[in-house]
């Protein structure tokens, strides 16, 4: 409470200060948000963010065949390797449980605590190589998809912003906050 | 500190008083020359040369004797220094993360060259036009607004040393056994460099802040635009959107032409690339703060939010590949730091904890940045364990291994060196010497 408290208190304050434009060389250009939309791609575990669209496990299979596989391996179970070192891309559907303290041994059902962070890490950073190409759909789709498969949701589910976010992940109250002092209330 | 004065004396040759830890450890001051005079040492066999036998006559070597190179635009270092390099966990460029680690065990001092400077980058290296990138800071302000690189430069500029620091860097050491790997492998994921850049409040002076905004979210324009939550009140204390490190352009490993600086805090929080900030009033929960940046517990739980790279310290030489040479004097040198403030104080042990003495640290201690101990040493010849244990200014002890594994667990079998099966390790390290001078890491 203390830190917001203060927030609060430094929120204030700077917008009185920045009413009045205060002493920055004020070189930022106002940007309407429309105009930041197509960078506009986080998404939070309320499922604000998420855009309109929708898609089903069976949609997503062919996608997934076609876009993810090769380094993920078919059905998501992973362990393909391209080259010499380490396998190119982590199981994304395993029934697996966690080994004490290992974290290559958390996965996706175990571990993560939000479904909502599959749909946002997908639409920014896969496939690996043309980040940023697949439609909301397809989003959707590949989301539900790797749900269905690691049994999170049923398989006939469609996944949209209504009912992403009322997934309930297995682990979402696994976690301990490290620096509670530094962290605020959410 | 136990073992003053006795310990040490079977070389025979050294005032007791210099003593101050078992193994032949010796004051701090012993290589500070003025102090080593007053202390009326001189000549009682301390001093580097070890050897009698006289020099061969001096010539004139090759490079002497003709013209030199021409002098190039950007200089690189000698052909003779070629191994001073870093190690790169994705050589070949497979399509997965990419690391390279900082060769701490052939640099001194306090900051990491730019070349050096380690890199994690998880869809490769962007090549990213300063011209075109923009950085855009919306959500819960007053006013959205987009900043060019070359309007930030306009602004009032700030310069502090900083270490960053992988959540990852040391993970090999959650290890039950003790691992065959050097400093570069086992603590390569840190390093430390003056950044200089535009505070981030000053930006959020001219945006305004809404008072719900209690979270910020950070994204780069990299590959992966990766993203991560940061308290907004580390954005009001001492961060900074950094433009320059060590005094030149940021490299484009390391976040060109600008990222987060966000000192004492997890590398992977100080955004490279960073193209937009977006404040909120909850965390987004993105993949690398639900999953990666995590720390599963012996309990079954796991710590989240583990932002603060907590007080640490390595030695770097003597260490596995910079071996002792032959018997006589050493100085043991090392890299001390903490998240939480200046490290307060550094003590070294030459027979695996059992008496410790306190090392000389270098000057200027700056808050949340390397600072380089040093430990004059003795060494007989037989075997020793050397570690080093840092204090920070907050109170705070570096853990003895046995502490830490007490409280975060051990691995139940031995992981890959290149692997992160667990993140946030800074337990105190141990490195053995065997008699012939080979170094090599153990549990102790």
């Amino acid at each position: 409470m203390y830190m917001r408290s203060l927030l609060l208190f430094w929120g204030l304050t700077t917008l009185a200060v920045g009413n009045a434009l205060a002493e920055g060389p004020n070189l930022g250009k106002p940007i309407d948000p429309a105009d930041i939309a197509a960078w506009n791609i986080d998404i939070e575990p309320d499922g604000a963010g998420l855009p309109a669209g929708s898609g089903t496990s069976a949609q997503g299979s062919s996608t997934f065949s076609a876009k993810c596989a090769l380094c993920h391996g078919e059905g998501g179970r992973g362990g393909v390797f391209l080259g010499q070192g380490a396998p190119a891309a982590p199981a994304l559907v395993d029934d697996k449980k966690i080994v004490g303290i290992d974290e290559a041994t958390v996965t996706i059902a175990n571990y993560w605590p939000y479904a909502t962070t599959l749909f946002d890490y997908i639409r920014r950073a896969m496939p690996w190589t043309e980040p940023r190409s697949l439609s909301n759909d397809e989003v959707y789709a590949l989301t539900a998809y790797i749900l269905a498969q690691n049994k999170l949701i049923d398989a006939e589910a469609t996944i949209n912003a209504q009912t992403l976010p009322k997934v309930q992940m297995p682990n979402r109250n696994g976690f301990i906050t490290r620096f509670p002092e530094r962290t605020p209330l959410q | 500190m136990t073992g003053i004065g006795k310990v040490g004396s079977r070389t025979g040759k050294i005032d007791h008083q210099t003593v101050v830890a078992a193994n032949g450890l010796l004051d701090r001051r012993v290589l500070l020359g003025r102090a080593a005079a007053a202390a009326g040492i001189l000549g009682t066999g301390v001093g580097l040369s070890t050897t009698t036998a006289g020099a061969e006559p001096v010539t004139e070597a090759p490079w002497g004797l003709a013209p030199g190179n021409p002098v190039p635009p950007y200089q690189l270092p000698s052909k003779f220094a070629k191994n001073v390099v870093r190690t790169l966990a994705n050589p070949n460029f497979e399509p997965r993360t990419s690391q390279s680690r900082t060769p701490h065990h052939l640099l001194d001092g306090t900051i990491t060259p730019n070349g050096l400077h380690f890199t994690i980058v998880h869809g490769g290296v962007p090549d990213i036009d300063p011209e075109v990138h923009r950085l855009a800071i919306h959500g819960l302000v007053k006013r959205p607004l987009i900043f060019s690189l070359e309007t930030l430069l306009r602004y009032p500029m700030t310069s502090r040393v900083a270490f960053v620091e992988c959540g990852g860097n040391s993970a090999p050491l959650f290890s039950p056994q003790a691992i065959e790997a050097d400093v570069q492998a086992l603590h390569g994921l840190v390093s430390c460099a003056e950044w200089t850049g535009v505070k981030l409040s000053t930006l959020l002076d001219e945006t305004g802040i809404d008072p719900k905004a209690t979270w910020f979210m950070a994204e780069g324009a990299d590959p992966p635009h990766l993203s991560r939550s940061v308290p907004l009140g580390k954005a009001l204390d001492d961060a900074i959107v950094a433009l320059y490190q060590n005094g030149e352009p940021l490299m484009p490993g390391n976040g060109f032409p600008m990222r987060l600086l966000l000192p004492g805090y997890e590398g992977n929080m100080n955004v490279k690339y960073l193209r937009r900030i977006k404040l909120l009033d909850r965390p987004e929960m993105s993949f690398y703060e639900s999953k990666v940046y995590t720390a599963p517990l012996p309990s079954g739980k796991a710590y989240r939010f583990y932002f603060v790279n907590e007080v640490k310290s390595f030695i770097t030489n003597p260490s596995p590949r910079r071996p002792l040479q032959e018997p006589g004097l050493y100085e043991i040198s090392g890299i001390a730091y903490s998240g939480k403030g200046r490290i307060s104080k550094v003590m070294v042990s030459a027979d695996g904890g059992l008496s410790w003495a306190e090392a000389a640290l270098q000057q200027p201690v700056l808050s949340m940045a390397f600072t380089r101990f040093r430990m004059p040493w003795r060494w007989s010849g037989g075997t020793a364990v050397l570690q080093s244990r840092a204090w920070d200014e907050d109170g705070n002890a570096q853990p003895t291994r046995a502490q830490f594994v007490a409280a975060r667990g051990e691995l139940p079998s031995v992981p890959s060196v290149l692997g992160f099966a667990n993140h946030h390790f800074n337990a105190v390290v141990s490195w053995a010497v065997d008699a012939k001078g080979e170094v090599r890491h153990v549990y102790a």
